[in-house]
């Protein structure tokens, strides 16, 4: 596990734009409408079998972010999968959940070899501490999954 | 066998027996630990590493009493630095009563601390740094883990600079920082200018695109080797400390850039990698164990003196305690760029022992001299002794609290579980400079606002699981946030938000209700912003319209699920 942003040198954030102009779809979820005190890890389940069916190994997803946010508001997230990305073996979605916000879905990121590399970064809203879920869909159709605790403290007191 | 009550005793029939002759003890304890012998060392190898961390700006020597609760939790239960008192003697078979039981442990402190005098003052620091060099030429590194530059009123005056001088004097090799950063983004950049040594702070990034921002890695050549340091920046330094102050930077732990680092310093050429650390020894005991190719790791942060090194696997962590307290000398012997033998040393600095240095004596005595007069001003005397570092309240933040109470009108009072801040013993007078040395942070604004008893909850539950969280990635902050007005019971081994209990408002013996809103005082708000006349200035008027202090130990705190070595009795 690495907090590092820069996980993968070879993509800078300017990389990242380029290619989300040129192929990744992002699909931002929370809508506005009345929201509910918080997720729980059951609403993310049922979001994510929304978005794919079957039950997740974990594995090959490595989900890179602070143990303990700086700011809630704007944390960093870098998720990368294990894969080649070649036509015969990609990733074909990443869905992000979250179970402390109002809603659980944060985001569908679909990716296809025309990508080189599954990896996604960018920033996101905790409003407390919770834990950050992904799903990986490949296109053989196998799901992976990873979690992370994301601490959101008050601070202070620092030592 | 003696049991510690009965040590107590003798202890106190040993003080009586002395007491009136203070100044023979004292004399006793000049004779039996001389300079020599606190130099005394079989070297070793071909570098010694000397190092030292959490000086706080203290140029001068001090009392500071070691914490008597320092509770492990998870995987760092029972083990250093979760010692405390008798627990540490037995560990490392000090005896009560000698110097090492002073300088290393809390264990009958108000009566020792009498016998051996006072520890650092970085003059003798000086002398022995250069008597070391002197006795390996060439083969000796000097590093500093941080927190260098904040903790006293010259270095608050004097925003840093007198450290950044006095630390140029002793000939620092490398630095890295975590309170040092709170003098702002500007002067941060002023004061690493003037150092004539690298900062290296490898963790810190720029928060609009991620660069590095400081050197991270420095490769000295000593002993015919080639040295890697790697410096390793307070993670939490925003959070813990306000983020508004540095806007530009972003911290973090960066495992993966640690090894990163340490790969490119081997790949360079290096025999010894050395991480420099502010991450404090939890924190450095895991990295320790998730990352390869570090030789040793530097500790800090955490203020833990341990007399030994303590090995991860092929890691060797050195803990050098705080305030000057201490030298670590570190002798290492390598062969084909693996460490194959060590030899290790926790030196407490005896100031009655070591013969200052003359030319850092001048040049502390220079920085101070334009502020002698503010320094020396007597505001009060405390009967009892007033000391902070612990996991719970010391009788220092007791009387802060106090003074917040009755300064501010509050009903509870809440102050920062900072680990500085020296101890002042029974008798001796409150000067300014001792209040300062509690108190000298560059956002001192008391706050006074009104807080639900829900609210107050919640924020005693977040303190204490960045306290007592098991895995000490996520402890980012210092000791339990103290209180004033206020009792509870905490349950360490329980998750976040089932830790506190019992609540009680001392003034009326009630409950604290969740609905309820409480007038509460507070300082060190992270928050831009805070308004309040500065805490120093809070404290101050209190104590010299109170004239005499008398804090005796409160018992606000009732702690359960705690590994009991990490909780003593002491002096």
């Amino acid at each position: 596990m690495s907090n590092d942003p820069r996980v993968l040198p070879a993509m800078t954030r300017r990389d990242l734009v380029l290619a989300a102009g040129g192929g990744v779809l992002a699909t931002l979820v929370a809508g506005l409408f009345p929201l509910p005190a918080s997720a729980d890890p059951n609403d993310v389940k049922k979001w994510l079998s929304t978005v794919a069916s079957g039950t997740p190994t974990p594995g090959k997803i490595t989900i890179g972010a602070p143990d303990i946010a700086e700011n809630g508001n704007v944390v960093p997230i870098t998720l990368s999968v294990d894969s080649p990305m070649t036509e015969q073996s990609y990733v074909k979605s990443i869905a992000i959940a979250a179970d402390g916000n109002p809603l659980p879905g944060v985001a569908i990121v679909d990716l296809s070899p025309a990508n080189g590399k599954a990896e996604v970064q960018f920033r996101m809203r905790l409003a407390k501490t919770q834990t950050v879920t992904a799903v990986a869909l490949m296109n053989d159709n196998s799901l992976w999954s990873a979690a992370k605790t994301i601490k959101v403290t008050i601070g202070g007191c620092g030592g | 066998m003696l049991s510690r009550r009965d040590f107590l005793q003798v202890a106190a029939a040993a003080t009586v027996l002395t007491g009136a002759s203070g100044s023979f003890a004292r004399a006793a304890a000049r004779q039996t630990i001389t300079q020599r012998d606190l130099l005394r060392f079989d070297a070793l190898g071909q570098v010694t590493l000397l190092h030292f961390g959490d000086i706080h700006a203290h140029l001068m020597p001090l009392d500071y009493r070691e914490p008597s609760i320092n509770i492990g939790v998870g995987p760092d239960a029972g083990l250093p630095p979760h010692l405390t008192g008798e627990h540490v003697l037995r560990a490392f078979k000090i005896a009560p009563g000698s110097p090492e039981a002073y300088a290393f442990t809390c264990a009958d402190f108000s009566s020792l601390a009498r016998s051996y005098g006072r520890l650092g003052g970085l003059d003798r620091i000086a002398t022995l740094v250069k008597a070391i060099r002197a006795e390996r030429p060439g083969k000796t590194l000097l590093l500093d883990s941080g927190d260098t530059w904040q903790g006293t009123y010259t270095s608050l005056q004097e925003r840093g600079a007198d450290m950044v001088r006095a630390m140029n004097a002793l000939g620092v090799d490398a630095m890295t920082a975590h309170w040092d950063f709170t003098y702002g983004t500007d002067r941060v950049k002023e004061l690493v200018g003037k150092l004539e040594f690298p900062f290296l702070c490898g963790n810190v990034q720029d928060t609009t695109w991620g660069n590095w921002a400081f050197d991270g890695t420095k490769i000295f050549e000593r002993g015919g080797l080639r040295v890697a340091v790697i410096g390793q920046a307070f993670p939490y330094t925003p959070i813990a400390n306000p983020a508004w102050l540095i806007p530009e930077w972003t911290f973090g732990i960066h495992e993966r850039h640690v090894q990163d680092q340490a790969d490119k310093a081997r790949a360079s050429g290096a025999d010894l990698v050395v991480l420099l650390s502010h991450d404090g020894f939890d924190v450095d005991r895991k990295l320790a164990a998730r990352v390869t190719g570090v030789d040793v790791i530097l500790t800090g942060h955490t203020h833990d003196a341990i007399p030994q090194a303590v090995a991860v696997g092929k890691t060797l962590l050195i803990a050098s305690g705080s305030h000057g307290k201490f030298l670590s000398r570190l002798d290492l012997e390598v062969r084909e760029r693996h460490v194959v033998d060590y030899r290790f040393r926790l030196i407490p600095v005896f100031s009655d022992a070591v013969e200052p240095d003359p030319a850092m004596q001048a040049l502390i005595a220079e920085i101070r001299r334009p502020y002698q007069a503010e320094l020396d001003r007597v505001l009060g005397r405390t009967d009892t002794m007033l000391y902070r570092r612990g996991n719970f309240n010391g009788t220092f933040d007791d009387l802060i609290c106090d003074a917040l109470l009755a300064e501010r009108d509050a009903e509870i009072a809440l102050s920062p579980g900072f680990r500085w801040g020296p101890t002042l013993l029974a008798g001796q007078e409150i000067r300014l400079e001792d209040l300062y040395a509690q108190t000298a942070i560059t956002y001192p604004a008391a706050y006074r606002q009104t807080m639900t008893g829900a609210a107050l909850k919640a924020a005693m539950e977040d303190i204490a699981d960045n306290l007592f969280n098991p895995d000490p990635y996520y402890q980012q902050g210092g000791d339990m946030v103290r209180v004033g007005g206020l009792s509870y019971a905490i349950d360490v081994s329980k998750p976040m938000g089932q830790r506190i209990s019992e609540m009680t408002l001392l003034r009326n013996g009630q409950p604290i209700d969740p609905s309820k809103s409480y007038m509460v005082a507070g300082w060190a708000s992270v928050k831009q912003g805070t308004q309040g006349p500065p805490i120093f200035d809070v404290v101050r008027s209190y104590v010299e319209r109170q004239k005499i202090v008398k804090i005796p130990p409160r018992q606000l705190v009732r702690v359960t699920g705690a590994d009991p070595r990490g909780i003593a009795a002491c002096g």
